[in-house]
């Protein structure tokens, strides 16, 4: 018969195991585990990434004031200004004439793993005559498919939910065929001096936060600019 | 003895939340459990490497030997000087657990719920490790 003593340190071995076991286990599960899919950042920026293409603009050629957006899909605040300000803003000004709008993607992959493939998602949309739409749908879903570990299938059922052609849009996606364009809107983004998202260019000027840009800001703007001209 | 599995129990859990935050360092388990994503931020700040050194890293290293330490003093009671070495070690580690914590409150600004895991099981341990040296203190009672 085994001494209490023995049975104590039996016992204390066995949970040394069970805890050794159990953090090997699961440790080796989430590294052997498929990884999520992803749009590369290190790809080689072509000419064809930059030649042609400034953005996905919205608005009319003559407009009289340009606002260039500088935003990350996965950030909460661009979310907020996308949802809050931007529909006022497409309303009154962009509609009417007055305001034409360049989105940039400015992914911080460092904290929003989706980012890209959210940016990515819209690209393969705007194939198809459609960003503005899957813009608008991503960025009603953030809270939905920040918190998963893979946001493919979610931004999968968004293109269907459009009525985007499927197969079109899973060759876009896996092929990753905007890879290089998204780098290039970071990278000019960077060059700028883009300090956080969203920032907005107006005029050769930075603005950056929510508050910064909304209808009654780009209303000033554009009475004053309309006081110039008149001078 | 109980206070020896103690802390050797509280080591080998916490060598395995900090290698999980290691190994996310490396970019080898995806995302990082959170909730909040607090944890990326902190993880992600300057101040997650000490001297050059990834702290996950200093974390994994740091837990393996105390939980060392624990075992060859659980294996030899009579000697004090493992007693003495487990409760230095545990003292460096929660000084060190200290400064993060004010870092991560006062300087980043957020909280990784991963590193107050680790914070309280360096408590235990500490705990653990000075309850085994006042033991081995106390001189044994002439009837």
């Amino acid at each position: 018969m085994a001494a209490p003593h023995d049975r104590g340190l039996s016992g204390f071995y066995l949970a040394i195991g069970t805890v050794a076991l159990a953090g090997a286990g699961l440790l080796g599960y989430l590294v052997l585990r498929r990884p999520p899919a992803s749009i590369p950042a290190n790809v080689v920026v072509t000419a064809a990434d930059t030649a042609g293409f400034r953005g996905y603009v919205l608005g009319a050629d003559s407009a009289p004031l340009e606002v260039t957006e500088y935003a990350d899909y996965q950030c909460p605040a661009c979310q907020q200004f996308a949802l809050v300000q931007m529909p006022s803003i497409e309303e009154r000004l962009i509609r009417t004439g007055r305001v034409r709008w360049r989105y940039r993607d400015f992914p911080l992959d460092q904290i929003h793993r989706h980012a890209r493939l959210a940016a990515h998602a819209a690209a393969c949309a705007a194939d198809q005559g459609r960003y503005w739409e899957m813009h608008r749908r991503i960025y009603l879903g953030q809270p939905e498919w920040s918190a998963e570990r893979d946001a493919t299938g979610r931004f999968r059922s968004y293109a269907r939910e459009l009525g985007l052609d499927p197969a079109a849009y899973d060759a876009c996606m896996r092929a990753a065929t905007h890879a290089g364009r998204i780098e290039a809107s970071k990278r000019e983004g960077e060059r700028l001096g883009v300090p956080s998202t969203p920032t907005f260019l107006i005029g050769g000027r930075l603005y950056s936060g929510t508050g910064t840009v909304t209808y009654d800001i780009l209303k000033g703007m554009l009475d004053s600019l309309a006081r110039v001209g008149a001078r | 003895m109980k206070y020896w599995m103690a802390a050797a129990l509280l080591s080998l859990t916490g060598f395995f939340v900090a290698l999980y935050l290691y190994l996310w360092k490396l970019g080898l388990v995806g995302t990082l459990a959170c909730g909040t994503g607090a944890c990326e931020a902190v993880q992600l700040s300057p101040y997650s490497r000490f001297l050059g050194i990834e702290v996950p890293l200093i974390g994994a290293v740091g837990y393996l030997t105390l939980f060392l330490a624990s075992l060859i003093g659980l294996r030899r009671p009579e000697d004090r000087r493992w007693a003495a070495l487990l409760l230095g070690l545990s003292s460096g580690a929660l000084l060190f657990t200290l400064y993060l914590q004010y870092l991560e409150f006062f300087v980043i600004g957020a909280v990784c719920r991963w590193c107050l895991v680790s914070a309280a099981l360096v408590v235990l341990i500490f705990v653990a490790s000075l309850l085994a040296w006042r033991r081995r203190s106390v001189p044994a009672r002439v009837p």
